[in-house]
């Protein structure tokens, strides 16, 4: 099995999270010392030094912060799944992910609508995170 | 006073056949011709520049990793003392007059030229995917988030939701946009357009539409600046930099600190607020990086001009448009003017010809002083140029 669609240049400051990902987690970066949440960027643990971020799991429950209805596609590998939803969700942990929102009805997407994770298995490699209405 | 910076010389790139670049240019040629004719509406020569700023996407992998290295090979620069290649997105080249500003006024330059071009419409270069999944993007493009609009989509989701704007809003900023273009006609894209026929258009990335992206054009273009002191031997009166800020926040759309608000073009604008003693209430003329509706709307916003969530007021009914009560990007914008890719810099290069009174038809009543905003990435950098007939 493989995956025709744009697959994320992992690297080693990313590994954690895509791993987890294949094993059914949902893993995020915590700051010790503030206690906040994030993902990969360092913007919302300003001043933390390394040791003290580390990988959580996060519960896997989320809202929309804000999202797109995507008609135009993101080159050819999308052009037979438009429209989609392309969501940024901001787990109740606080940290925010860029993903998609896979639902039945794309017109009942809002923000702050409730979501959670499922994880979708696109390669033998690759599985990646993704949100669907909770329910 | 005397090594005071000011701008001299702007020229931009002509084009036809909606915005594609002459037969015969090149990605440097056309630099060169804009070069060439912004100093000689200074009565400068390249053999007066002293100091070179450029940024563009052209030549990369390879030679275009050292942009001001290769053009001062291609343009024959002698030694140049100065060289910019920063390159922050499409608000680069506002940033680029920011500091050659402070190279001018320190001595480190005498004559600095920024410059810009590009073939992308031509090439056929630009497409809605095909970014690297790399670093924090690594979430984004897997998703097949079209970059750049889908960002700024989500934004303009989130902008309604939390201010109340809708897509009618983002609509009068097109047809204001338009309107504008409409009087220039060097602009790509001229007919009138209605709010309707901005609502009707095909969808690309929710709330956006076709009439709320900006163009796919080739175009070039370049600005001169030198001292005050040196305008006395020159053809054109100065225009002086009275102010200037840049800053920058996130790479990926989920790291934007607040998706609602423009925070990068608060921070880049006060410092330049601050530096020219000016105001919000003393702008007679915004010239903002118009990528996509919403980023004039969020810009603004931003900028002081209105308050948070004051926008859609601020731009009903055509208030931005020509008779309106404050002109906005009178030279048609990127979404009607033209858009190479990297726009920053003709919000300069028609600044300067608002301030100097030769904008023809578009001309806007009294502008003396005028503020420039470049925005670059997914409204991730920004930078801000405060620009007056007067100095001080």
């Amino acid at each position: 099995m493989t995956c025709d669609k744009p697959v994320p240049a992992i690297d080693a400051e990313s590994e954690p999270y895509w791993t987890g990902a294949r094993e059914g987690r949902l893993m995020i970066q915590r700051c010790g010392r503030t206690g906040r949440c994030f993902l990969y960027s360092r913007r919302l643990a300003p001043g933390a030094e390394d040791a003290d971020i580390r990988w959580i799991e996060a519960k896997g429950t989320g809202m929309v912060y804000s999202f797109t209805v995507c008609h135009a596609p993101a080159g050819p590998a999308f052009r037979d799944e438009t429209p989609y939803v392309v969501v940024c969700v901001e787990l109740d942990e606080g940290a925010r992910i860029v993903s998609n929102l896979v639902t039945g009805d794309i017109d009942a997407v809002h923000i702050g609508q409730r979501v959670e994770v499922f994880f979708d298995r696109v390669s033998d490699d690759l599985t990646v995170p993704k949100f669907r209405p909770a329910g | 006073m005397s090594r005071s910076p000011v701008i001299v010389g702007v020229a931009d790139a002509p084009t036809h056949e909606r915005g594609r670049a002459l037969p015969g240019a090149t990605v440097l040629s056309i630099q060169r011709d804009a070069a060439n004719e912004a100093l000689a509406q200074a009565g400068l020569t390249m053999r007066d520049v002293d100091g070179l700023a450029v940024a563009g996407m052209w030549g990369m992998p390879g030679p275009g990793a050292m942009q001001p290295v290769l053009l001062t090979e291609y343009l024959g620069l002698e030694w140049p003392r100065y060289l910019d290649g920063t390159n922050v997105g499409g608000a680069a080249f506002v940033l680029h007059a920011g500091r050659a500003a402070e190279a001018i006024r320190s001595g480190q330059a005498d004559v600095v030229l920024i410059v810009y071009g590009s073939l992308q419409k031509s090439q056929a270069a630009r497409a809605l995917g095909g970014r690297p999944a790399m670093f924090s993007n690594q979430w984004d493009i897997p998703a097949g988030l079209p970059l750049p609009v889908g960002a700024y989509a989500m934004a303009a989701q989130r902008h309604a939701h939390v201010y109340g704007s809708t897509r009618e809003t983002l609509a009068e900023i097109a047809v204001a946009t338009r309107a504008w273009a409409a009087l220039n006609p060097a602009a790509a894209f001229r007919e009138p357009m209605t709010v309707d026929d901005v609502l009707d258009a095909r969808m690309i990335a929710s709330p956006l539409g076709r009439y709320d992206c900006c163009l796919v054009t080739d175009g070039g273009g370049a600005v001169v600046m030198t001292t005050e002191e040196r305008t006395r031997d020159l053809r054109t009166p100065p225009v002086h930099v009275l102010g200037h800020g840049a800053s920058a926040s996130h790479a990926s759309i989920a790291h934007m600190p607040d998706m609602a608000k423009l925070e990068v073009a608060e921070q880049s604008s006060r410092a330049a607020y601050a530096m020219a003693g000016r105001g919000p209430a003393e702008i007679d003329l915004a010239m903002l990086y118009d990528s996509f509706t919403i980023t004039v709307l969020m810009t603004l916003e931003a900028l002081g001009l209105c308050g948070y969530g004051e926008g859609k007021e601020f731009v009903r009914g055509g208030r931005t448009g020509p008779g309106g009560a404050f002109p906005v990007n009178t030279n048609g914008g990127g979404l009607s003017y033209c858009h190479p890719g990297m726009y920053g810099l003709f919000t300069i290069i028609e600044a300067c010809h608002q301030l100097w009174g030769i904008a023809g038809e578009r001309q806007a009543e009294g502008v003396r002083t005028a503020i420039c905003h470049g925005t670059g990435g997914v409204l991730s950098s920004g930078a801000t140029l405060i620009l007056s007939t007067e100095n001080g």
